[in-house]
């Protein structure tokens, strides 16, 4: 369900440390409904790790899109702003930004696809 | 072959051009051309797309869309949080006295004294009602009423120390217009969790609450329906940090004439008109949400304020530390009118047992529906009670579907999957406006409800059946909005 090549937060947001790429979780996508919108930072901007860095709103509700590490947004996927319906469809696959980590340290704090299950069960 | 239902069609659908609504008599005077008059920039070359109409057309069409609406004059509007309550009428023929409705709201102050006595006399009531005597009625709505709040905290904290902190805390139950508010006026945000009952932690507070915190925003009662409890030990907490606490009176329903705000700690609130005090709500609007605080704000109050003199009431503009003006002319006067009608009308004890019957009317529906849905915080409510689908869900029935199964059975839904620290929150708001009977009918259709999803999940999948239109496409309404009407080609 949930790819063990990933690292997952708390909040819902998954991080492929490869890559720096991030998104939203599968089951994140579940609780929201039907996505509509998506707010991104823009390239350039620095983020620290927990703090709010865009949103995603759907039929339901506008929820925050938290950094999963600190860093510096290093791309950001227009594509998906342009089609965010695909997060409902491949939330795995459908990456929202990718993030330069300022701190590998920190990765060590995420919780792996095991640990992240436990937690939405 | 099927023929578009007219019922159905846009009045920009029905025009026929050359069709008129009118009929005018011969010119008395000889035309004057505008050309010439009047400077080109502002002159408008056509009216395309105009609908023409003949005036019965008109007035069927309108009145036909008017029987597909449902409003608080049709049934019961259980809308949590937004206080759908009835909107008396004699409200309606206060507004609409001549010396009221066609007044200027740039006469002269010594001959508009009615209109400024008005706003003078309510403006006292809300001060007592809330024990905060210092009041703006200007802000236009809650939202406004927020901004226009943090930005008197901003100025009054700049005054005092000469920098106005950096946080403002709030609940993670709040409206989302809090932290937005809070943004607007340049402050960050932080989240303060709620504890297991549904309330502000008040040890939680305690470590959150540093000199770099302006202040607390938070509802009392909470979004949850809670009354916080620990209110005073949390605005002690505040102020002996140097912060100030905001409390947004969206749900001050339940409070009016039984516990006043300046009393429990709060420094600085707004109040909204069309919510507690009976003024039209929801398209029938326009909103208004005064400002209401201690006497220490008095300083940064929006100008005009409206002051008594020897020589009668005046709008005072002098008020070098003012904010500023927040709206137009004096706010929404047509519903600062109706809220003092309403407060003349119930009177102290009637203010009270509005209060009591909206408490009581909750804690019914929630006394009878306990069984039937879970009840996340099952523990005596004020005004207004969250169940969640969470035992619905085990035969695959969401919110959503219970919701849209209410309209058939003849209720406007509650507000669904808000707040949102409740998964599938149904949010339930009776106001004091029902009566037992009412009360029972939604009580018996929650019931309905509740052994249909056990019994016959898919028919509430499909609901509504009863409209004319059963569910519409959300996701796809929300993604590619059409705002606008464009004529077919050809």
């Amino acid at each position: 369900m949930y790819p063990q090549t990933y690292k997952y937060t708390n909040d819902h947001e998954w991080i492929d440390l490869a890559t720096g790429r991030m998104g939203v979780t599968d089951y994140a996508q579940k609780q929201l409904g039907d996505i509509v919108f998506l707010e991104l930072p823009e390239v350039g901007k620095t983020v620290k790790k927990g703090e709010q860095m865009g949103s995603v709103e759907s039929v339901k509700a506008v929820s925050e899109i938290f950094a999963p590490v600190s860093g510096t947004i290093a791309e950001v996927n227009a594509g998906l702003a342009e089609k965010p319906e695909s997060i409902n469809l491949d939330a795995h696959g459908s990456w929202m930004v990718a993030i330069t980590p300022a701190d590998p340290a920190e990765a060590q704090e995420l919780l792996d696809a095991a640990q992240y299950a436990e937690l939405t069960k | 072959m099927t023929t578009p239902d007219h019922r159905d069609q846009l009045i920009f659908e029905l025009s026929t051009p050359g069709r008129k609504g009118y009929s005018l008599p011969a010119h008395d005077v000889p035309p004057a051309p505008l050309e010439g008059g009047v400077p080109d920039g502002l002159l408008r070359s056509g009216l395309a797309g105009f609908p023409e109409m003949t005036e019965v057309g008109l007035v069927r069409h309108f009145t036909r869309l008017s029987t597909w609406n449902y409003g608080v004059d049709t049934g019961m509007y259980p809308l949590g949080s937004c206080t759908m309550k009835y909107n008396p009428k004699v409200n309606e023929a206060a507004a609409r006295m001549r010396g009221f409705a066609e007044v200027h709201p740039l006469a002269p102050d010594e001959a508009a004294q009615g209109a400024l006595a008005i706003m003078h006399a309510l403006a006292g009531m809300l001060g007592e009602i809330t024990g905060l005597p210092t009041v703006s009625l200007q802000p236009a709505a809650g939202a406004h009423g927020e901004l226009t709040g943090m930005m008197m905290i901003r100025k009054r904290l700049i005054t005092r120390d000469g920098h106005p902190r950096k946080l403002v805390l709030i609940p993670d139950s709040a409206h989302g217009t809090n932290p937005s508010s809070a943004h607007l006026c340049g402050y960050q945000v932080r989240e303060i969790k709620s504890c297991a009952r549904g309330n502000l932690s008040v040890s939680v507070l305690a470590e959150a609450m540093t000199p770099e915190v302006a202040g607390l925003m938070l509802t009392n009662p909470n979004t949850l329906g809670m009354f916080e409890d620990e209110i005073c030990d949390a605005a002690r907490i505040v102020h002996e940090k140097g912060g100030l606490v905001y409390c947004d009176g969206a749900n001050m329903n339940a409070l009016i004439g039984k516990a006043r705000p300046g009393d429990f700690g709060v420094d600085i609130m707004h109040l909204n008109l069309h919510k507690t005090f009976s003024t039209p709500h929801g398209g029938g609007g326009p909103g208004s949400g005064p400002v209401v605080a201690t006497r220490e704000f008095e300083p940064f109050l929006p100008t005009p304020v409206v002051v008594a003199t020897r020589d009668g009431l005046r709008l005072d503009y002098d008020r070098p530390l003012s904010i500023g003006r927040v709206k137009a002319f004096h706010g929404n006067f047509g519903m600062i009118l109706r809220a003092y009608a309403y407060i003349r009308a119930l009177g102290p004890k009637g203010i009270r047992e509005s209060a009591e019957n909206a408490v009581l009317n909750a804690n019914y529906v929630r006394a009878r529906l306990r069984d039937a849905y879970e009840v996340p915080y099952d523990r005596v409510n004020m005004h207004e009670v969250i169940f969640s689908d969470h035992k619905q869900n085990e035969y695959g029935v969401t919110t959503l579907d219970i919701a849209k199964r209410l309209i058939d059975l003849g209720f406007h839904p509650p507000t669904i999957y808000f707040p949102l620290i409740v998964h599938g929150a149904l949010m339930v708001e009776p106001t004091e406006s029902e009566g037992l009977d009412e009360l029972d009918r939604f009580v018996e259709a929650m019931l309905q409800i509740a052994e249909e999803a056990r019994t016959n999940p898919d028919l509430l999948k499909k609901a509504p059946v009863t409209t004319r239109r059963s569910r519409f496409d959300e996701a796809t309404a929300a993604r590619k909005p059409i705002l606008k009407w464009t004529r077919p080609v050809g």
